[in-house]
C-alpha cells in the first residue's frame, strides 16, 4: 500500500513549480509594455525554473521507495463549508512528476523556439504571458490533489487555450476557432463539473485518496456514471469523438501553441484524467468500455482527417487526434494499458511537439504558408528541419528504435491481451498512420518544388533549430530510455496498477504484422505522394477524401444536432416573447388606452352636467341606503 | 306641530335648489339654489335636534352657517372675475377645462 508522506526537503518547493509561472504570467500581464524587452526572457526563466525544481525533485523521488514515492502538501484551507471540506493541497506521486516533467522540459523548449518564431510579433510579451499562464494552470491540473483543485486547472488551461488561439484575434478566422474550441470545451467542463458534484454526493469528499478508497463502497451504476461523465469531460479537453470538432480549427493560434498545447500537453489532460480515476473506471466496466470505444472511434476519425488535408498543421492536428485516440484506447483497456497510455503520452508528446515546431520551421521558411501543396523538396534547403522532422516522422510511425515503436507496440499489445478484434483495429490505424506521415514528409521535402512565385525557403534561426534537435533525439532515444532505464511499468504501477495477461501468440508476432502494415501504408503513401506529381490544385478525390477535408462533416453534424435546434429554439423564444408576453402587456396597454379614450368624452366642461351627476350619484346612493335598511 | 312637517319642508326646499342648481344658467341664481340647499339642511338639523331633544343638530346648524358665510365670500368673487372677464354670468360659457 502506498503511504503519503508530507513535502519536506525538496518536495516543500512544490507550490513553487506553479507559483514560477504563475508569477511570471501576472509580472507580464501587470507590467504591460514596459516588459517588452525583457518580458520574453522572464517568461523563459520561470518555465525553466519550474523545470530545474522538477528534474531535482525525480531525483529525489527515485532515491526514495517505491511506496514512499507520494507528497502531499497542504498550502492552505481552501473551501470550508460544513461537511464540504477541500484543502488547496497538492500531490505529487509517480503519475504527476512525469507530466510535470513533460510540461516544463517541453514547454522549456517550446518557449525558447517560440523567442525565434515570435521575433517579429508586436505582442510577443502577451503570447509569453499567456503561455505562462498555461503553464502555471496545466501543473496545477496535474498536482492537484482533488477533484475541485484539478477543475480549477482544467478551466485554467481552457482559457489559456482560447487565449493563444485566439492570438491573432484580428483574423476572424483565429477569433471563430477561439470561440469554438471555448464552447465546445465547456460541454466537456460540464460533464467534470457534474462528476465532481456526483462523487462529492456518493464518498462525500473529493480528494484522490478518500474517493479511491472508497469506491468499493459505491454502487456500480454510479460509478458508471461518474465514469461517462469524466469521459465526455477528458473527450471535450483531448478532442475525441463526439467532442473533437475543436481542434483543427484550433490551429489558428500561433505554432508553438499547437506545439505545446494542442499536441503535447493540454489535449492529454483527459488521458491524465482517465488514468488519475483509474480505480473508478476499474469498477465500471461499461465506462471503461465506452473509453475503448471513444478511443477507437477517434483513432480512425483523426487518421482519415489527417490522411486527406492540404494544410501541413491541420493534417498534423488530425494525426494528434488519432494519437491521443490511441491513448484514450488503451486507458480504456484497463490497467493492462493505464501505463502505456501514459507512456505513449509522453513519447507523443515529445516527438509530436518536435513535428509542429518542424512544421512551424517550414512555414517560417515558407512565408507562413501552411499549403503542402505548394511545399515540395525543402530537404536541400532545410536540413536540420528536415533531419529533426524525419525522426518524429519516424517515431509518430512506430519504427524501431525510434520512440513512437514502443509506445504504440506496447498499446497493441496491450489490446490483443484483452480482444483480438480492437487489437486488429489498432494496427490497421498504425497503417493508416504510416499512410498520411509519408504523405505529409513526402508533399513536404521530397517531388519537385512546388513553391509560390515569392517564396524564398530558408533554414531557421538556431533559437529554433535547437529546440528541434533536442526534440528530435528526445523522438528517437525517450522510448527506449523510459522503457529500459527508467522501467515505466513499475514506476507507474503504485498510482495507476499494472497487470499482464498473456496473449495467444508469442510477443514479435504482433511487432512483426504491425510493422508490415506500417510500411505497406507508407509505400501507398511513398507511390501516391512522391513518386508522382503532386498537383497544386486539389483534385476532386474520392467520396471519402471530400468528406475528409470536412472534417468528416463533424462541424455539419454539430450544425445539424446542435446549432440549428438552438437557432430554432431561440427564434421560438424570441417569437413567443414578442407575441405573448409582450402582446399581453401591449393589449392591456391598448385596451386601457381605449377605454380612456371613450370615458374621457364625459369630461364636458359643463358644470351642471357635472352637478347633475353628482345628484344622481347622491340619489343613488340614498336609494341604496334605503334599500339595504329596508331588507 | 309634528316636526316631520320640518323634515318634509327642508326637503322641499333641497329639491327646489338641487334643481335651481341644474337647469339655471346665471351663476348667481345658481348660488342662491345652493345657499336654498345649505340651509334645507340646516332645518333639517334643527328638526332633528328637536327631535330627539338635544343640541347637536342645532350646534352644526351654526357650524353651516359659518361654513356657508365663507362660501358666499369665495363663490361671489369666482363670479365677479368671470363676469369681469366674459361680460356674462352666464355657468355654461366658463367651459375650458374638458376633454
Amino acid at each position: 500500500m502506498t503511504e503519503i508522506l508530507p513535502a519536506e526537503g525538496v518536495f516543500s518547493l512544490l507550490w513553487v513549480l506553479i507559483a514560477l509561472p504563475a508569477v511570471g504570467a501576472l509580472i507580464l500581464l501587470l507590467g504591460g509594455r514596459r516588459t517588452n524587452t525583457w518580458g520574453p526572457y522572464l517568461g523563459i526563466l520561470t518555465v525553466v525554473g519550474s523545470a530545474v525544481i522538477a528534474i531535482v525533485m525525480l531525483l529525489a523521488m527515485m532515491a526514495e521507495p517505491a511506496e514512499q514515492r507520494t507528497v502531499i502538501q497542504n498550502v492552505y484551507d481552501w473551501v470550508f463549508v460544513g461537511s464540504f471540506q477541500v484543502s488547496f493541497a497538492l500531490q505529487l506521486d509517480q503519475l504527476s512528476i512525469v507530466f510535470v516533467l513533460l510540461i516544463t522540459l517541453v514547454g522549456s523548449l517550446i518557449f525558447i523556439y517560440s523567442l525565434g518564431y515570435m521575433a517579429h510579433d508586436p505582442d510577443r510579451r502577451k503570447f509569453f504571458a499567456y503561455l505562462n499562464l498555461f503553464v502555471a494552470a496545466m501543473l496545477l491540473l496535474v498536482l492537484a490533489n482533488n477533484y475541485l483543485l484539478l477543475y480549477v486547472g482544467w478551466e485554467g488551461v481552457g482559457l489559456a487555450s482560447y487565449l493563444l488561439i485566439g492570438f491573432w484575434q484580428r483574423k476572424p478566422t483565429a477569433a471563430a476557432a477561439a470561440k469554438k474550441a471555448f464552447v465546445i470545451n465547456r460541454v466537456g467542463d460540464v460533464g467534470l463539473s457534474v462528476a465532481i458534484m456526483l462523487i462529492f454526493i456518493t464518498f462525500g469528499s473529493v480528494t484522490f485518496q478518500d474517493v479511491f478508497g472508497q469506491v468499493g463502497e459505491a454502487s456500480e451504476g454510479t460509478l458508471t456514471a461518474i465514469g461517462l461523465l469524466l469521459l465526455l469531460a477528458a473527450a471535450g479537453k483531448s478532442a475525441q469523438f463526439p467532442l473533437q470538432a475543436w481542434l483543427l480549427d484550433a490551429m489558428e493560434g500561433p505554432t508553438p501553441v499547437s506545439a505545446l498545447i494542442h499536441a503535447a500537453t493540454m489535449v492529454t489532460a483527459g488521458v491524465y484524467l482517465i488514468a488519475r480515476s483509474n480505480a473508478i473506471y476499474n469498477a465500471a466496466t461499461w465506462a471503461a468500455t465506452a473509453v475503448v470505444v471513444v478511443g477507437l472511434i477517434t483513432i480512425f476519425m483523426g487518421a482519415i482527417i489527417g490522411s486527406a488535408k492540404d494544410d501541413i498543421k491541420k493534417s498534423l492536428a488530425g494525426s494528434t487526434m488519432s494519437q491521443i485516440g490511441y491513448m484514450v484506447f488503451a486507458a480504456g483497456l484497463g490497467p493492462i494499458g493505464y501505463v502505456f497510455a501514459i507512456f505513449h503520452l509522453l513519447t507523443h508528446g515529445v516527438f509530436k511537439a518536435g513535428l509542429f515546431l518542424g512544421a512551424g520551421s517550414v512555414m517560417h521558411g515558407m512565408n507562413d504558408g501552411v499549403n503542402m501543396r505548394r511545399y515540395g523538396a525543402l530537404k536541400g534547403v532545410m536540413v536540420v528541419t528536415f533531419i529533426t522532422f524525419m525522426a518524429g516522422y519516424l517515431a509518430i510511425i512506430g519504427i524501431p528504435p525510434f520512440s513512437g515503436f514502443w509506445s504504440k507496440d506496447e498499446i497493441i499489445h496491450a489490446a490483443f491481451e484483452r480482444n483480438w478484434v480492437i487489437g486488429a483495429a489498432a494496427i490497421l490505424a498504425a497503417g493508416i498512420t504510416g499512410f498520411y506521415m509519408t504523405r505529409m514528409i513526402a508533399m513536404t521535402f521530397f517531388g519537385k518544388k512546388r513553391w509560390e512565385d515569392d517564396a524564398h525557403p530558408h533554414e531557421s534561426p538556431a533559437v529554433m533549430t535547437i529546440p528541434l534537435v533536442i526534440l528530435a533525439l528526445g523522438s528517437t532515444f525517450l522510448g527506449m530510455a523510459l522503457l529500459f532505464w527508467g522501467d515505466i511499468e513499475k514506476w507507474l504501477e503504485p498510482v495507476v496498477g499494472y497487470e499482464s495477461v498473456p496473449t495467444p501468440l508469442p510477443t514479435w508476432v504482433y511487432i512483426v504484422v504491425t510493422l508490415v502494415v506500417v510500411i505497406i501504408g507508407a509505400i501507398i503513401g511513398w507511390v501516391m505522394y512522391a513518386r508522382k506529381e503532386v498537383p497544386i490544385e486539389a483534385p476532386h478525390g474520392s467520396v471519402l477524401t471530400r468528406a475528409a477535408r470536412q472534417d468528416l462533416y463533424g462541424d455539419a453534424v454539430n450544425d445539424v444536432l446542435v446549432v440549428q435546434p438552438t437557432y430554432r429554439t431561440a427564434d421560438a423564444l424570441t417569437t413567443f416573447d414578442n407575441k405573448a408576453v409582450d402582446g399581453f402587456v401591449n393589449w392591456t396597454a391598448t385596451f386601457v388606452g381605449d377605454l380612456s379614450k371613450r370615458l374621457r368624452r364625459s369630461q364636458t366642461g359643463f358644470a351642471r352636467s357635472y352637478a347633475l351627476s353628482m345628484v344622481g350619484g347622491a340619489i343613488v346612493l340614498l336609494v341604496a341606503l334605503i334599500l339595504v335598511r329596508l331588507s | 306641530m309634528n316636526p316631520a312637517n320640518y323634515i318634509l319642508l327642508s326637503a322641499l326646499l333641497f329639491s327646489i335648489g338641487a334643481i335651481g342648481v341644474l337647469v339655471r344658467r346665471n351663476a348667481i341664481i345658481v348660488f342662491m339654489s345652493v345657499e336654498l340647499m345649505l340651509n334645507a339642511a340646516n332645518l333639517a338639523f334643527v328638526a332633528f335636534a328637536r327631535m330627539n331633544g338635544n343640541l347637536d343638530g342645532q350646534v352644526v346648524a351654526f357650524f353651516v352657517m359659518v361654513v356657508a358665510a365663507a362660501e358666499v365670500v369665495v363663490g361671489l368673487a369666482i363670479i365677479v372675475t368671470i363676469f369681469r372677464t366674459r361680460r356674462s354670468a352666464s355657468i355654461d360659457e366658463p367651459n375650458l377645462l374638458k376633454y
